[in-house]
Parts: C-alpha cells; sequence; structure tokens
C-alpha cells in the first residue's frame, strides 16, 4: 500500500508541477476566499460564536440539506445573506409527487415557513419535510419538540447529497470512459488515464484478486472499482470548503452496504449456505444456535458494520476538522485572536492531512471487506 | 452521563485492541520484514473489523 | 440508537440506491469492462512476448548445441578424410616405391642380361676374329717360318701355349 500511495503522490505532485499548476493555484485561491467569509462570520457580528453554537451548528453541517450553500453571515443591518443556490424539493405526500424549490422554506428549518402546494402545505424541520394535517396552518409541538398535526413524508429531493452523488457519478463517468476510450487507439494511457490506470490495477490486483480469487474475480470488480471510486472521491470531496457529507450520510452508507449485502448473498454458493444454516463438523446440538449466529452476522452484523464505519469515520473526521477550525471562536477570549486563530490552524491543518489519509484508507476498508465478504460466499471449500 | 461513562469504556476497550493489533502486527514485521505488506494488509482489516464494533456500540449507545 | 434512526432518512436511501445502482451499471458498461479488457489483452500480449523471447532464446540456445555437434562432427569427418587421405598417400608411395623397385630389378636384369649377351658375343666375336688372325698369323708365319722343320715345331707350341691362356 505504501508503495502504491508513494507512486500516487508521485504522479500527482508531477501533475501539479507540471499540467495543472494553474486550475491548482486558481482553486486555492477561490478556497482561500471562502474561508476568509467564513471565518469572519463572527466578527461581523453572525450567530457562530459560542461552544454551544458551535456544536449545533457542527451537527447541523454533518446532516444532509436541502439547499447548497457555501456560507452565510449577518450585515450590519442584522439581516442574513446566504451564499449558495437552491435545490429542488421532491416530496411523496398524501397527493402524489410533488416538487418545489427549497428556496420557499426561506433558509427556514424550524418549521416556521409553511409552504403550500396543491392544497397541501409542508414545513421543514431539522431537515425533513412534513406534511401538515388537513386544516392545520401551522406546525404545533409537544413537549419532546416532536410535531403534532404533521406527518413526515418520503423525501426524494435532489439533495446537497444527491447532488453529490450526481456530481462524482457523472466525474467518474467522465474520467473513466475517457480512459476506456485511450486504450483503443493505444497500450499505455496518457495524461489524467495515467493517473487513473495504477489505482485501477490496485483494486484489481491488490483487493478483488487475493479476497476472491483468480477465477471469480471478474465478475464483482465491475463493482469494486465503482464503489471505491465512488467513496474515495465523495470522501475527498467532503473534506473541500464546498461542505459535502456525502460519505458521513447514514442513508447513502446504507444504500452502500445494502448493495454489497445484496451482491454476497445473491452470489453465495451451496457451501457458503451450508456453513450458515448446517455447519459441518460441530455437534447437532449446537447447528441451530450456530445457525442463527451465522444468519445475524451475515445478514446483519456484517453490513451493519460497514455502513456504521465509513458513516462515523466521516462523520467523525468532519466533526474533529470543524472543532478544531472553531477553536479560533471558542478560544478567543483565553488565547487571544492570533493565539487561538494559530492553534486552529495548526491543528486543523494536520487532522486534515490524516483526513486524506482516512478519506482513501475508509473507501479501502470499505472495498477490502466488500471483497472479502463476496470470496467468503463464492469460495469454494474443500470437503471435510 | 451514562452514555458517556460506556462510550469512555468502549473507546478504553478499543484502545486496548488496536494497540494489541498494532504491537503484535509491528512484533511481526520486525520478525520477518518480507512479510510487511500481508501482515498490514491484514491488520487494516482486523482494526476495520475492531472499529465498527467499536462505532456500532457508540451509536447503540448514542 | 434513537439519534441514529432519526438521522436515517429513507428517501434518501432511496435514491442514493437508484443512483448507485445506475452509476455502477453505467460504469461496467462504459468504463470497467473496456478498460479490463484492455489491460488484460496487454497483459497477455506482455506475456505471449515474454513466452516468444523465451522460446526463441531456447530455440537460439539448441540452435547453438546443433551448431557445436555439427562441428564436433565435422571436424570428426574431416579428421577421417585427412587420416584416409595419408593412408592412402602412404600406401601410394609404398605402391610406387615397390613398383619402381621391380620394375629397376626388371631393367636391371634385363641390362645384365644384355650386357651378358653382348659379353658373350663380344667374346665370340673376338674368339672368332683372333683365330682368323691367328690363322693369317699363322699363314704368315708358316710361310715364311716353315723353311726348317725344326722352327716349325717350335712355333707351333708356342702357339698353342699362348692359346691356353683364354
Amino acid at each position: 500500500m505504501h508503495k502504491f500511495l508513494s507512486a500516487y503522490f508521485y504522479y500527482f505532485m508531477k501533475n501539479i508541477a507540471t499540467k495543472y499548476f494553474h486550475i491548482l493555484a486558481v482553486f486555492t485561491l477561490v478556497f482561500a476566499s471562502f474561508n476568509a467569509h467564513a471565518a469572519s462570520d463572527p466578527q461581523e457580528g453572525g450567530i457562530v460564536d459560542t461552544k454551544e453554537e458551535v456544536e449545533a451548528y457542527i451537527l447541523h453541517h454533518i446532516k444532509d440539506a436541502h439547499d447548497f450553500s457555501l456560507f452565510s453571515y449577518t450585515d450590519s443591518e442584522g439581516e442574513r445573506h446566504h451564499f449558495g443556490f437552491a435545490l429542488p424539493v421532491i416530496v411523496k405526500s398524501s397527493k402524489g409527487i410533488v416538487s418545489f424549490m427549497s428556496s420557499e422554506f426561506h433558509h427556514d428549518d424550524a418549521g416556521q415557513v409553511v409552504v403550500d402546494h396543491n392544497g397541501m402545505r409542508f414545513t421543514k424541520i431539522h431537515g425533513k419535510i412534513y406534511e401538515l394535517d388537513a386544516g392545520a396552518a401551522s406546525v404545533a409541538f409537544d413537549q419532546e419538540h416532536h410535531p403534532t398535526n404533521a406527518t413526515q413524508t418520503l423525501d426524494l429531493s435532489i439533495t446537497k447529497s444527491v447532488m453529490g452523488i450526481l456530481m462524482i457519478g457523472i466525474f467518474l463517468i467522465l474520467a473513466f470512459s475517457s480512459l476506456a476510450k485511450q486504450y483503443r487507439t493505444k497500450q499505455v494511457p496518457t495524461g489524467f488515464g495515467r493517473l487513473l490506470e495504477p489505482l485501477v490495477l490496485y483494486v484489481r490486483d491488490e483487493i478483488a484478486k487475493p479476497n476472491i480469487g483468480e477465477k471469480k474475480y471478474r465478475k464483482f470488480t465491475g463493482y469494486l472499482l465503482t464503489v471505491f471510486f465512488f467513496i474515495w472521491s465523495l470522501n475527498l470531496v467532503g473534506l473541500t470548503p464546498l461542505g459535502f457529507n456525502v460519505t458521513g450520510q447514514l442513508a447513502v452508507t446504507a444504500a452502500l452496504a445494502v448493495l454489497t449485502l445484496v451482491i454476497y448473498t445473491a452470489s453465495g454458493n451451496k457451501d457458503y449456505w451450508l456453513h450458515i444454516l448446517w455447519m459441518p463438523g460441530v455437534p447437532y446440538l449446537l447447528r441451530p444456535v450456530l445457525a442463527v449466529i451465522e444468519l445475524a452476522g451475515a445478514l446483519l452484523i456484517k453490513p451493519f458494520s460497514l455502513l456504521v464505519r465509513l458513516f462515523a469515520n466521516i462523520s467523525a473526521g468532519h466533526i474533529v476538522v470543524m472543532s478544531l477550525i472553531a477553536i479560533m471562536f471558542t478560544l478567543r477570549e483565553t488565547l487571544g485572536v492570533v493565539g487561538a486563530t494559530s492553534l486552529s490552524f495548526v491543528l486543523s491543518f494536520f487532522i486534515t492531512l490524516i483526513e486524506v489519509l482516512v478519506a482513501f484508507l475508509q473507501a479501502y476498508i470499505f472495498t477490502m471487506l466488500s471483497a472479502l465478504f463476496i470470496g467468503m460466499a463464492v469460495a469454494e471449500h474443500e470437503h471435510h | 452521563m451514562y452514555n458517556l461513562i460506556g462510550a469512555g469504556l468502549i473507546v478504553i476497550g478499543a484502545g486496548i485492541g488496536l494497540g494489541q493489533i498494532g504491537g503484535r502486527a509491528m512484533e511481526g514485521i520486525a520478525r520477518q520484514p518480507e512479510a510487511a505488506g500481508k501482515i498490514s494488509t491484514n491488520m487494516i482489516i482486523i482494526a476495520a473489523l475492531l472499529e465498527g464494533l467499536a462505532f456500532g456500540a457508540l451509536f447503540l449507545g448514542k | 440508537m434513537e439519534t441514529l434512526l432519526n438521522d436515517f432518512s429513507p428517501g434518501l436511501f432511496l435514491v442514493s440506491s437508484i443512483l448507485l445502482i445506475a452509476l455502477i451499471l453505467l460504469m461496467v458498461k462504459f468504463a470497467w469492462k473496456p478498460i479490463l479488457t484492455a489491460l488484460e489483452e496487454r497483459e497477455t500480449g506482455i506475456q505471449n512476448a515474454l513466452d516468444a523471447a523465451d522460446q526463441a532464446k531456447k530455440d537460439m540456445e539448441s540452435l547453438t548445441a546443433n551448431n557445436d555437434a555439427l562441428l564436433k562432427e565435422a571436424r570428426a569427418e574431416r579428421e577421417a578424410l585427412l587420416k584416409e587421405a595419408r593412408e592412402l598417400k602412404d600406401k601410394m608411395i609404398s605402391d610406387a616405391k615397390a613398383a619402381a623397385q621391380a620394375e629397376g630389378d626388371k631393367m636391371l636384369q634385363q641390362a645384365q642380361e644384355a650386357i651378358e649377351s653382348e659379353k658373350k658375343a663380344a667374346v665370340a666375336d673376338i674368339k672368332k676374329q683372333v683365330a682368323s688372325l691367328s690363322l693369317a698369323i699363322a699363314e704368315k708365319v708358316i710361310k715364311s717360318e716353315l723353311s726348317s722343320d725344326e722352327k716349325q715345331q717350335k712355333m707351333v707350341a708356342d702357339a698353342l701355349g699362348d692359346m691356353t691362356l683364354n
């Protein structure tokens, strides 16, 4: 893996040094200016200042959003300004599928703004779209802050995460189909393809082949490659100040884990099921007990550990990075502006570096464990 | 409050486990440097499994 | 667990599952299949080239071995030829020598025989001439000397004594 990483960084550095220097410089400038805006937030009388507010802000960021917002601030007249754009909301209501732009909620997230559509009323509470019961004009809450006169809808919106998935999906298709096209005319790809080829070979030779076996790996390599690059690029996008947290969404990691579950359950051979349901070589009395444990392991624990690991690692990474950035505000009174800012910068810089490694590692582990589970399901056992 | 104590216990357990995995892997690599690649791959897999367990427990308690 | 379930959005799960499956199918069709096929083709191409190079090397080796054997054989053959030639030459020389010897001997014998016969002829001739000369001399002597009986007697005796010389 180290060999691979160093090779990757070599190519990456070479590319930076030669071709993409200008593009990278522009990106850096743009991101730096975004960060400067974000940092200037509290000075301009923004709301995120105290420890509790920081916590709320971070937890809000970790969640999915119905609009794409880069940053927001309150100007001297006390008016909030949001930078970003609205995304379409698509919900399955009691009268079928309804869609409208999320800008109609006016950045409200507490059920204050009610949107009227075809006689149905919708409101957004903590990132979830509720449909008000017939006749209700505003949301009523019980003591635990649950709405009493509204029901949650099936939210099929193009949320920020869905947008991220679409973006990365298009990027992956473009990048790899161009690599595929290169092979039509030449043996060794050039340009960006030269960076991608060793990655593809790495996934095939280090993850798919050793875990699934020479004979059967080919069928599953497409899935493993897609999942690897999907998770890795989304993890990396999550580290940019664009504020994506796609692989930190439980629903997305659950979708990935369920896909793996479906694949290894569907491709499990006779031996696999025999070893789960009627373990050979074990006293007959123990076999049903073992079957229950094995079944739970195969159908629940394996996918659960897959989905929770990815979700928790990426969410935890985001929380840590944002908390370290927030040191700027929370320790400002103790350390002074310069002290708090430099401490925050140093700490978040190094944690971000580690997060770059984690971004790769989590993609690697997810793919590796998927390959391992598939390999277990299709393995040819020697008969006892 | 109890959640936090539970989380602390989970972290202690996971820490001991990760320490064992990492330490033993290092011992193995020191004994057989030519097997370093295989050992680190397996180390990462086992650490990932342990991590899944720890995270699962943490989130069950949350 | 409650927070976890509360965070879980079924809609997002549905949408992302659909997008993921679509992405996987698209990627498999447009990217992974051609890429993996091309990579495999390249690898088998490289493997074939390596195998061919190995085969060529092996062929070359067997060829050199063959050449060596041939060379050895040729050398042995040359040696044998040379030996044969040498033997032939020796034989020819000895044959020629023997023939020459025989011829010489024969010629010598013939010469000797010729000489012998010549000698015999010459001796016979001389004898004849001596006889005629003697006769002539004897005639003359007899004519002159045969004046006295005594003298005749003596001359005959002398002549006869001389004759026995030959």
